[in-house]
């Protein structure tokens, strides 16, 4: 735990919990850890807590850490279903390297989650579990509570299953029941520990049982009994307060996941453009859930279709952009080569399209429930013929709906199928969020072509352009007079017509090219934070934004000559981007990936790159780019 | 949906100024026209119909129709459709397929456009040979049939594509041959009037690569003998003389000779295409020849919920009790402030 510079310890007591007899001790930033089976409730519990962390004022970031099995045999290494909460009182861009605290349900979480533990840091452990069978299941040959391998921590054992069983002495519960309170008891003692609200949860427990008194009943007990038992125990000696962030800008903010901001940022995209939103998707992980937060919003006429496979969805969507909504297509890495072939029909007629890539470690099923950064080359790349899209990422669940919007715009702008990028980390990852002024949020126009009236000649031309976004007409379908037909097949400029010519062949082929590129007169140019040249720069796109940064900080504040540039549009890219990439002597790339951007920028620009790659389903530390950034710096 | 519809509408308001690039002598010809003909009697205006299909020589259909179209990739057209039926309810859809495009790359799309009943209109045309690639065999082709991909005999078992249609939950089902144009404008018709998914398989002739295909039906001198007009609420009697019937043994269809065995159209099994249970209509699919005349005409229309129509019900009930309010939705149920 990283102590305040200018607070040191105190005896008061918490201010929102209930008075304490225990002395509290102020720390600027905590990384908690929660780990368990995948039914023990950790990702609720994970989610309770950082709703009270935001509430006191802290910044936060979460990373959920979860198996692709949904309730594995319970024990097992294979279940062991995480949760990190970095929670500050400063302004913090990532979930945090490792742990300062880690709370274990059982051995296996144990095993799979040591790792992640600092050393001193703390571990709480729920004996009861470390049973002869579960011990066995996590490859134990002893019991690391008793063993003395945890001697490089501070370990507290609690008896949880009976502590829980003690609290609900008297209610008429089965054994099982039982057991799934037990997350409440060590969610209860946490807060304690760290001076949380209680009365968060405890509405939250009314909320959710509030139609079965028993089981309301218990969960509250068993939340109390937790809190309590950190009061009265002799084991904790110490409570830790951090307090409220100063350095956040005012504002109203909430928390947010990568996946719930998308479907917002959609939402107002279409409100915003007076058209009605449509979804073509098909489950899959990690994108799932911007399916479900949409498909909640009827009331904004919102459409959505769970499609039979990954290419009806987006044939669909793409069916419903010619009839003018605001069509887009959810998924993750496997979809998306399901849907290249359509991709390269939606290029081709030149309709608005926005496709969201939730990416996942691949190839093939590869996977599902961890991050990866691997899909830049086929969102690129993946399809047959010259086939350019626009492509841009999302860098941090608070940039999701910004970036949901601005592919919108650019796609109903300049009539193209754009690439939004997201990943896993950031998709289920969570932190605050300043909530915008929907009365300011930019309108966006549609601008259909939907009369025939002014139409010179008297006839349509759907391939005719505007000179400056080489945008075709969007016709408002059902327009008398404005009949067209569309579709895979070269197109006659303007006219639209079959053509087989090879010249006319050639022209559209870098009109298409034209088109992406023409969207850079429309992106603003780079940031560069940090000194305008210096020894390095660091480039990142997506998620290894926020860990970039923070390193960056770092070795600023040490005086190293460092400066990091973020991209959000990947194509196309900034227009001075090749300038600012020469002003620097070594310029590093990080990636969850084997080095596809460096590859694309290698292409592009005649310089040397510096490449930092790790592919382990898990986000870039701050640790591992800072020291990647300081093997490049000169000593 | 309620159209403008106009009586004055002729065939050639649905034609294109396009060169039609079918081989001479298909019987896509004679379809397109049948369709026109069926559109303009419709009197629904052509900017209020999107026609849209796949890949393969009867996807080229959209090009020649005078109305909203798209010429999508192989199999989805009937995907892409759904996208423009559920975005706008009041266009009236079509979709032009073929045996290859709709049973085998698109067959899953297909299954479930008919169990969803989007209403769409679908028009397949089964020519039992993939033409546009030059003659190879299709999902409808015979087993045995020699083709370039089957120098020795195809050893594919075939799909009979009414059958899969019932099994798939169709509500409306009909059939015609490309040369039938009295049949076509019945079914054409009824099609068109149809709520919900209207599949419509068309026996058609591709000149070039499996010429005659049809003939055992199609041909004049024993089409009345081999095929059996189906018309609701009818005895299903068939034959140039009208001399033989169907009748029904429980579950087992049979052909009988009227006049003879004490038999009469009495004893006919009489054609009832609103029956909601699918089992006569899956018989009567399953009715080849020569053991049996093949059905041409509407073997099923049942009327029931389309999807387009739940779909946007729900949208519309709900905005009617709920305001949508953007501002409230990205506040959410907990925001704070920062001061």
């Amino acid at each position: 735990m990283q102590s305040s510079p200018a607070a040191s310890a105190s005896a008061s007591s918490s201010a929102s919990g209930g008075a304490s007899s225990k002395p509290t001790e102020v720390l600027e930033s905590v990384v908690i850890r929660f780990a368990g089976d995948s039914g023990d409730g950790i990702q609720l519990t994970g989610g309770q807590f950082t709703a009270a962390s935001a509430a006191a004022g802290n910044d936060t970031a979460t990373f959920p850490d979860y198996p692709a099995e949904i309730r594995a045999p319970a024990g097992t290494l294979a279940g062991v279903s995480g949760f990190q909460l970095h929670f500050s009182s400063r302004d913090i861009l990532t979930p945090g390297d490792r742990a300062d605290v880690l709370v274990v349900m059982n051995p296996a979480a144990l095993a799979s989650n040591k790792k992640w533990l600092k050393g001193n840091g703390v571990l709480i452990a729920n004996s009861d579990a470390f049973t002869v069978k579960n011990l066995a299941m996590a490859g134990y040959a002893s019991n690391p509570l008793e063993d003395g391998s945890l001697a490089d921590y501070q370990v507290f054992e609690l008896d949880l299953s009976r502590l829980t069983g003690d609290a609900l002495l008297g209610l008429e519960m089965t054994a099982k029941e039982v057991e799934r309170c037990k997350n409440y008891f060590a969610l209860g003692l946490v807060f304690w520990l760290f001076e949380r609200d209680a009365s968060m949860v405890e509405d939250e427990i009314k909320q959710k049982f509030g139609a079965k008194p028993m089981l309301l009943d218990a969960n509250l007990r068993v939340f109390r009994a937790g809190w309590d038992y950190g009061e009265n125990t002799e084991l904790f000696q110490v409570r830790y307060r951090v307090p409220a962030a100063e350095d956040i800008a005012p504002g109203t903010y909430r928390s947010i996941s990568g996946n719930e901001a998308v479907a917002l940022g959609l939402i107002a995209a279409a409100h915003q453009a007076g058209l009605s939103l449509f979804l073509g998707s098909y489950p899959i992980t990690p994108a799932t859930d911007i399916l479900h937060e949409l498909a909640k919003h009827k009331e904004f006429g919102v459409k959505t279709f769970q499609a039979e496979d990954e290419i009806a969805a987006i044939c669909a969507a793409i069916g419903a952009s010619f009839a003018n909504q605001l069509a887009v297509t959810t998924t993750s890495g496997p979809g998306i080569a399901l849907k290249s072939e359509a991709m390269g029909l939606a290029v081709m007629t030149e309709l608005p399209l926005v496709i969201i890539d939730v990416q996942r470690g691949g190839p093939s099923t590869g996977l599902p429930t961890k991050t990866e950064q691997s899909d830049l080359m086929q969102v690129l790349y993946g399809r047959n013929g010259e086939s350019p899209l626009a492509v841009l990422a999302i860098r941090s669940p608070a940039d999701a709906f910004d970036c949901a919007f601005e592919a919108c715009r650019v796609a109903i702008k300049y009539r193209v199928p754009v690439v939004l990028l997201s990943d896993g980390a950031i998709a289920n990852g969570a932190e605050p969020w300043k909530i915008p002024d929907a009365s300011t949020l930019p309108t966006i126009d549609p601008n259909f072509l939907n009369s025939a009236e002014q139409l010179p000649g008297g006839k349509l031309l759907p391939y005719d352009r505007d000179p400056q976004t080489l945008a075709r007409p969007w016709v408002y379908l059902g327009t008398k007079g404005l009949e067209h037909r569309i579709g895979g097949l070269e197109k006659w400029d303007k006219t639209g017509h079959i053509s087989y010519d090879p010249q006319n062949h050639h022209h559209m082929t870098k009109v298409r090219q034209a088109k992406v590129e023409a969207i850079a007169q429309d992106i603003p140019a780079v940031e560069v934070v940090g000194p305008s040249s210096g020894d390095l720069l660091v480039v990142t796109w997506g998620s290894p934004w926020g860990s970039v940064r923070t390193a960056v900080k770092e070795l600023q504040g040490a005086g190293k000559s460092v400066a990091h540039v973020h991209l959000r549009w990947i194509n196309p890219m900034p227009r001075d981007l090749g300038e600012v990439l020469q002003r620097f002597g070594r310029v590093l790339v990080p990636e969850i990936n084997n080095g596809q951007l460096v590859q694309v920028l290698s292409a592009r620009y005649p310089r040397r790159f510096d490449r930092y790659n790790r592919i382990a389903g898990q986000p870039l530390t701050v640790a591992e780019v800072k020291q990647a950034m300081v093997e490049l710096l000169p000593d | 949906m309620s159209h403008n519809i106009r009586v004055d509408l002729k065939p050639k308001d649905f034609q294109t100024d396009q060169e039609v690039r079918w081989c001479p002598g298909c019987g896509d010809y004679a379809i397109l026209a049948a369709v026109q003909r069926a559109l303009a009697k419709q009197g629904v205006e052509p900017h209020n119909i999107a026609t849209i299909a796949g890949i393969g020589c009867s996807s080229r259909f959209p090009y020649y129709m005078a109305t909203y179209g798209i010429h999508g990739i192989h199999g989805r057209a009937p995907a892409i459709a759904t996208g423009v039926k559920l975005a706008r309810p009041d266009m009236q859809v079509w979709v032009a397929t073929g045996d290859g495009d709709s049973l085998s790359i698109g067959g899953n799309h297909f299954i479930h456009l008919l169990r969803r009943n989007v209403d769409l209109k679908i028009l397949m045309f089964n020519n039992r040979i993939y033409g546009l690639t030059k003659g190879q065999f299709s999902p409808t082709s015979e087993l045995g049939k020699k083709t370039k991909s089957t120098p020795f005999g195809s050893v594919d078992h075939p799909f009979n594509p009414l059958s899969l249609a019932v099994g798939a939950e169709a509500s409306f089902v009909g059939r015609f041959i490309d040369v039938d144009a009295r049949t076509a404008a019945e079914v054409l018709a009824a099609a068109a009037a149809f709520k919900g998914t209207a599949f419509v398989e068309i026996f058609q002739n591709c000149n070039i690569f499996n010429d005659g295909a049809w003939d055992h039906l199609s041909q004049k001198e024993h089409r009345s003998d081999r095929t059996i007009a189906l018309e609701h609420g009818k005895p299903m009697i068939f034959g140039a003389n009208r001399d033989k019937g169907i009748r029904l043994h429980g579950l087992r269809p049979e052909v009988f000779t009227l006049g003879e065995n004490g038999l009469g159209e009495a004893d006919a099994w009489i054609h009832d295409a609103h029956d909601s249970d699918p089992t006569r209509a899956f018989l009567l699919a399953r009715m080849t020849w020569p053991e049996f005349p093949v059905p041409v005409g509407i073997l099923r229309s049942v009327e029931r919920t389309s999807y387009d129509e739940a779909l946007c019900g729900q949208v519309e009930q709900v905005r009617s009790t709920k305001k949508a309010d953007l501002q409230g939705l990205l506040n959410g149920r907990s925001a704070w402030v920062v001061a």
